[in-house]
């Protein structure tokens, strides 16, 4: 156990170098993404971009940028080309709106495409497991855009129902504030989710059904029920769990960029999205590295849970 | 003979399995009987109907598309057309089964103690300690060693004999009054087919459980068994004692499992000894007896219905589907008496 997350923290510091290091090349060789020639405003001299090259150490070479960036940024000081303002705030004010956003909805796509799987795998092929694989296709096959864009419109705007979007944080709104502006969000971004788990789930459960263990239960004597629950469910989501946390993972890492775009929610994903449109470095390696931290993150934390469901899996 | 009462009776079971390609009659008018401390065999080769009639004595073979006909009476309940709840009193309790691959018939995600104390709680009302300490108790009685620690094991630790072992004491931890093993030792190693067998006839002698023992190897049948039942494409062909059918085989099917046997203490054949043909598909049978197709001594008679019945005068338990008379059976099987056995004083050792 000892070496083995020793040798994953040695991983997940490597891939977060590489991914940062990339990241910070791409804006180096990317036309137009200049940072002095933008900050220096509307028609400036070519002495007021070079000051402020010199200033901001731009005129340095590409891995001396790149260290004074990555020190800025693990010290707290960095602080963006555009709006000179501090990255690492913006991240600790924008993280608990992600965090509510990605947890609320991972939690709904679990349950609901856990109960939508079992619900279609036990009468396979019926009626009410085709219904629920039209309904799954089409969760899956709307855009996070198109499907919050109708909600926000209808739900939010036309009929009133819940806010269109923004986000309270419970110490000013309340906890009711906070749940209203988030429901909506929350369901947008797990439908796609909810499709997919349910397919998993479906798939699983059918290929544990007819294991011969489950015989074994049936033999046994116990109730139906619990064959379902503790033998079947148990084994069959197994690899839905660590789906899940991968899933999880990716939801805070910046799959959940344009639900908090399209319902204003400013958190991590929404801060990114801003400061690509401008270009950006410093918070756009900021936020990168924000979620690649949880991706490698829940990554380790998958496989040490894996291990723990499945007493055949050693970690090593 | 004076025969106890009969603890299980099957009659006229027939088990119908609706497919895509048509109705699977996989089971068709099989009826026995299973007295108190009884070894009944049923051999066949696969798609005989052997498992299914096992299956469906533990109700593991109902499902939509299954249809059912006969009675299987266990005392009083008809395990039929008992419900579900019925049933499942029942299984685990008083018939219990231990399956062909002891590699996949545990969970494995559940210690072994845990799946057997699942068993014991759902039919009895013991706390946890005590249901654990009869695992361990049953569990040093199959044969495990330092059972009191191996009790928390994970089946992936086990090997495959050992896991068959956990699955006998398993389905003995409620005392059933049968149990059914259903090719039990198929998916091991010879070494340990032996040694579960072993295991297996120690448990009859004491706990006096009666046994069907489902399997294709006769070797098997001839360690165990008091009496044989030989399926053929869902019917049985002949049922009879162990000495009877080994020693006087009625039926040309018999002839051919019989003559499939070898023994390393005779002359090594060229080829090894097979029926030809394949068994009929059990969607489109042959009309009367499934086995004429395959038959070398077919005659006009063979496309009647072939009841099961004793056909030899003075021994009316033993009893086969085939139209010839004794006298051409006796005559006509290309193996002679005793030629096909193994000495009687290993047979039932």
């Amino acid at each position: 156990m000892a070496t083995f997350l020793i040798r994953r923290l040695a991983g997940m510091a490597f891939v977060m170098f590489v991914v940062s290091v990339l990241t910070y090349f791409i804006f180096f060789v990317l036309p137009g993404g200049d940072p002095a020639v933008r900050m220096a405003g509307k028609r400036p001299t070519p002495e007021i971009i070079n000051a402020i090259r010199e200033e901001w150490g731009l005129d340095e070479p590409f891995y001396t940028q790149y260290l004074t960036m990555m020190g800025k940024l693990f010290s707290g000081e960095l602080v963006s080309y555009d709006q000179r303002e501090d990255v690492v705030a913006r991240i600790i004010d924008g993280a608990p709106r992600t965090f509510a956003l990605a947890i609320g909805a991972a939690i709904i796509w679990f349950a609901a495409g856990v109960a939508l799987g079992l619900f279609s795998a036990i009468r396979a092929g019926g009626i009410r497991d085709r219904v629920v694989t039209v309904l799954a296709l089409i969760g899956i096959s709307t855009p996070v855009f198109l499907l919050g864009a109708l909600a926000s419109y209808y739900i939010g705007y036309k009929w009133g129902i819940l806010p269109d979007g923004g986000y309270t944080p419970v110490s000013e709104g309340g906890l009711w504030q906070w749940l209203k502006h988030l429901i909506m969000p929350w369901l947008v971004l797990a439908t796609l989710f909810i499709g997919v788990y349910s397919r998993i789930v479906r798939s699983s459960v059918l290929d544990t059904i007819n294991d011969d263990y489950v015989r074994t239960a049936r033999a046994k004597g116990i109730s139906e029920r619990r064959v379902m629950t503790r033998h079947v469910l148990r084994n069959s989501l197994i690899p839905v769990v660590t789906l899940w946390g991968l899933d999880f993972g990716y939801v805070l890492g910046g799959g959940a960029i344009l639900t908090e775009k399209v319902f204003g929610i400013q958190g991590v994903g929404g801060y990114f999205a801003d400061s690509i449109t401008r270009l950006d470095v410093p918070p756009v390696m900021a936020v990168v590295l924000f979620g690649a931290f949880f991706i490698v993150l829940l990554n380790t934390i998958v496989d040490i849970v894996y291990a723990l469901l499945d007493p055949r899996i050693r970690l090593s | 003979m004076s025969t106890p009462a009969p603890l299980l009776d099957v009659q006229n079971l027939k088990v119908d399995f609706r497919t895509e390609d048509g109705v699977v009659h996989a089971v068709d008018d099989v009826s026995f009987q299973l007295r108190p401390g009884e070894v009944l065999a049923v051999v066949g080769e696969s798609g005989s109907g052997k498992s299914v009639t096992a299956m469906t004595l533990m109700g593991l073979t109902r499902s939509p598309n299954a249809t059912f006909g006969g009675t299987a009476r266990l005392r009083d309940l008809d395990l039929i057309s008992a419900t579900d709840d019925e049933l499942r009193a029942v299984r685990g309790k008083e018939i219990a089964m231990i399956f062909q691959d002891p590699m996949t018939s545990l969970n494995p995600v559940h210690r072994i103690g845990a799946q057997i104390v699942e068993q014991i709680q759902a039919h009895e009302d013991v706390s946890d300690a005590e249901a654990r300490d009869r695992v361990v108790t049953l569990l040093e009685r199959v044969g495990i060693p330092r059972a009191a620690e191996r009790v928390d094991s994970y089946p992936h630790e086990f090997s495959g004999g050992m896991r068959q072992r956990v699955m006998i004491a398993m389905a003995m931890s409620c005392d059933p009054a049968i149990l059914i093993a259903d090719e039990p030792t198929t998916a091991l190693d010879v070494t340990i087919q032996a040694q579960i067998l072993r295991e297996m006839r120690d448990l009859r002698e004491r706990t006096g459980t009666a046994i069907i023992l489902v399997t294709h190897d006769l070797g098997v049948v001839a360690d165990i068994a008091d009496r044989i039942a030989v399926m053929y494409a869902g019917r049985i062909v002949e049922t009879g004692t162990l000495d009877e059918i080994f020693y006087d085989p009625q039926h040309p099917y018999t002839w051919g499992l019989l003559g499939s046997i070898t023994r390393i203490d005779r002359e090594r054949p060229e080829r090894l000894p097979s029926i030809p043909g394949s068994p009929p598909s059990l969607i489109d049978r042959p009309e009367g007896c499934h086995f004429r197709p395959r038959c070398r001594h077919e005659f006009g008679d063979c496309v009647k219905y072939p009841a099961l019945e004793s056909r030899i005068p003075d021994s009316p338990g033993h009893q086969d589907r085939c139209w010839l008379s004794v006298d051409e059976k006796r005559a006509r099987r290309e193996i002679a008496p005793g030629q096909i056995g193994l000495e009687s004083e290993g047979a039932v050792a």
